[in-house]
């Protein structure tokens, strides 16, 4: 591996522990509420202090992160994916379903993605289910749009035609040569989207689209805190720090990557 | 007995016609050399031997079965092989030499596909620790050696060899070819070999095919 990475690696690999061991690592119970102490400022005791309902700041970011990763990477996965395989099968086969699949994307990518996703969990409700359905619709087409670009490089290379030779069905072209070899520039392009699908669900979030109350969600405490932010910033700048670190650690870790994966970018 | 023949075959582009009635035929054990000059058309023959591209017009025949139009492209292949032009670009590069040389027999479901792999590369002159090496971590020549491995895994009847020494240098040329020479005496194996490089032709002996647009 290279070393470069590591530092990056470490950090992205402490939050996703944080996220995923949350339960366990939070001081308080992140829903209980206690209004005797609401709003208490930062201290001892409550390092980030309370919100309104006199619950513990840091327990809420902390299991906070596990909404928010979680969301994020399961939501990334997916459109990643399912948009790579799509773009994938229409780089290789063309025809009438890569002219069809291509409009669809061009139609889609015709929107700006945050009003489109904006509208999608409007008409279907808030929740984080939708929030992440209605970025999901949108966010399929980038990773098509490159899969299928690069497969139509590679579906041109003499080891492509020596596979179809060997006897190869179209399928196992795709999976055994195509996929792997388009992989590497797919897996750069969704590390470097991790920050803004972290951002733009928390942003839904924000919004009252995403996450709904009592879940402790980045973007929804940020919102819960709004009101508050001259007389009680503690509790919208908590979450907003975590938002802040979270998206900056991984854009590092994007950029390192694509860095390391393809030597020729580095300037 | 031709094992290749092909019979009024046309190609074109759009209005630009690339070739128009062409005609040969290749026996078993013989090599046939196809030259022409950069930009006649040889490439887009090949490809629409090996079924890449359909031709406008004509019939090709292999061993004596007519494959212009046949769907079962696999059964095509069992018996038709061919050797590309640049040996590091016909292998997939996050494969290693062993599962590439090793593909066309898991797909005919062969027995003893290990074993086998290492019997191959012995015979192109390679040794069987190759089968761990990347395509990236050997020589041209060797490359091609393996590319002659693959291709005669399947024992096929006919072999196109498509500019297949044209990225060598001279000596590594002057191996390939002893190499092709023998597995065309040694198995009868028809050769259709593709360049624009006469002396190549000289070398490999055997019939000279001139290709002009028409």
């Amino acid at each position: 591996m290279n070393k470069s990475l590591l530092p990056y690696l470490i950090l992205a690999g402490s939050l996703i522990f944080v996220a995923i061991f949350a339960e366990y690592l939070t001081p308080f119970d992140p829903y209980v509420q206690n209004l005797e102490s609401a709003l208490t400022p930062p201290n001892s005791v409550n390092l980030l202090g309370t919100d309104r309902y006199g619950r513990d700041v840091l327990s809420r970011v902390i299991i906070g992160s596990q909404t928010t990763l979680c969301a994020s990477l399961l939501l990334l996965s997916v459109i990643s994916i399912v948009g790579s395989l799509i773009g994938a099968i229409c780089g290789y086969n063309g025809g009438k379903l890569d002219t069809i699949l291509m409009r669809i994307s061009d139609i889609f990518l015709a929107f700006p993605q945050m009003v489109f996703a904006v509208a999608v969990a409007g008409i279907l409700g808030g929740g984080l289910f939708n929030a992440a359905f209605a970025l999901a619709i949108i966010g399929w087409t980038k990773y098509a749009r490159i899969a299928r670009g690069l497969t139509l490089t590679i579906r041109s290379l003499p080891y492509i035609d020596a596979a179809k030779m060997a006897g190869t069905s179209s399928i196992g072209i795709l999976f055994s040569h195509i996929l792997p070899n388009i992989a590497g520039a797919i897996l750069v392009t969704a590390a470097l989207d991790i920050g803004t699908i972290i951002m733009e669900l928390a942003g839904l979030s924000f919004l009252g689209l995403g996450a709904q109350p009592p879940t402790a969600e980045w973007g929804a405490m940020m919102n819960n805190g709004r009101s508050m932010l001259q007389t009680a910033s503690w509790v919208i700048l908590s979450p907003g720090f975590a938002i802040f670190i979270t998206v900056a650690i991984f854009n590092l870790l994007g950029d390192k990557l694509r860095d390391v994966m393809d030597k020729k970018s580095v300037v | 007995m031709a094992i290749l023949e092909v019979k009024h075959l046309k190609k074109s582009f759009g209005d630009k016609i690339i070739f128009n009635d062409i005609n040969f035929s290749v026996d078993a054990g013989e090599c046939l050399g196809i030259v022409g000059r950069s930009g006649c058309g040889k490439s887009t023959l090949v490809k629409i031997i090996a079924r890449f591209i359909p031709a406008d017009s004509g019939e090709i025949f292999l061993d004596g079965q007519n494959i212009t139009n046949e769907k079962n492209l696999k059964s095509i292949y069992a018996k038709m092989q061919m050797i590309f032009q640049m040996p590091e670009d016909s292998f997939d590069p996050r494969k290693n030499l062993g599962w590439s040389i090793s593909e066309p027999m898991r797909n005919f479901n062969f027995k003893n596909i290990d074993e086998r792999t290492k019997n191959l590369l012995i015979e192109v002159g390679l040794t069987p620790d190759f089968v761990e090496k990347y395509p990236h971590e050997v020589s041209g020549g060797q490359c091609q050696r393996a590319a002659i491995a693959r291709a005669i895994s399947l024992s096929p009847k006919l072999l196109i060899c498509d500019e297949a020494t044209s990225a060598l240098d001279v000596t590594t040329q002057s191996q390939i070819i002893s190499l092709l020479n023998k597995l065309r005496t040694e198995k009868q194996i028809a050769i259709l070999f593709i360049t624009h490089d006469l002396k190549i032709l000289e070398k490999i002996g055997g019939r000279v095919f001139k290709f002009e647009n028409k």
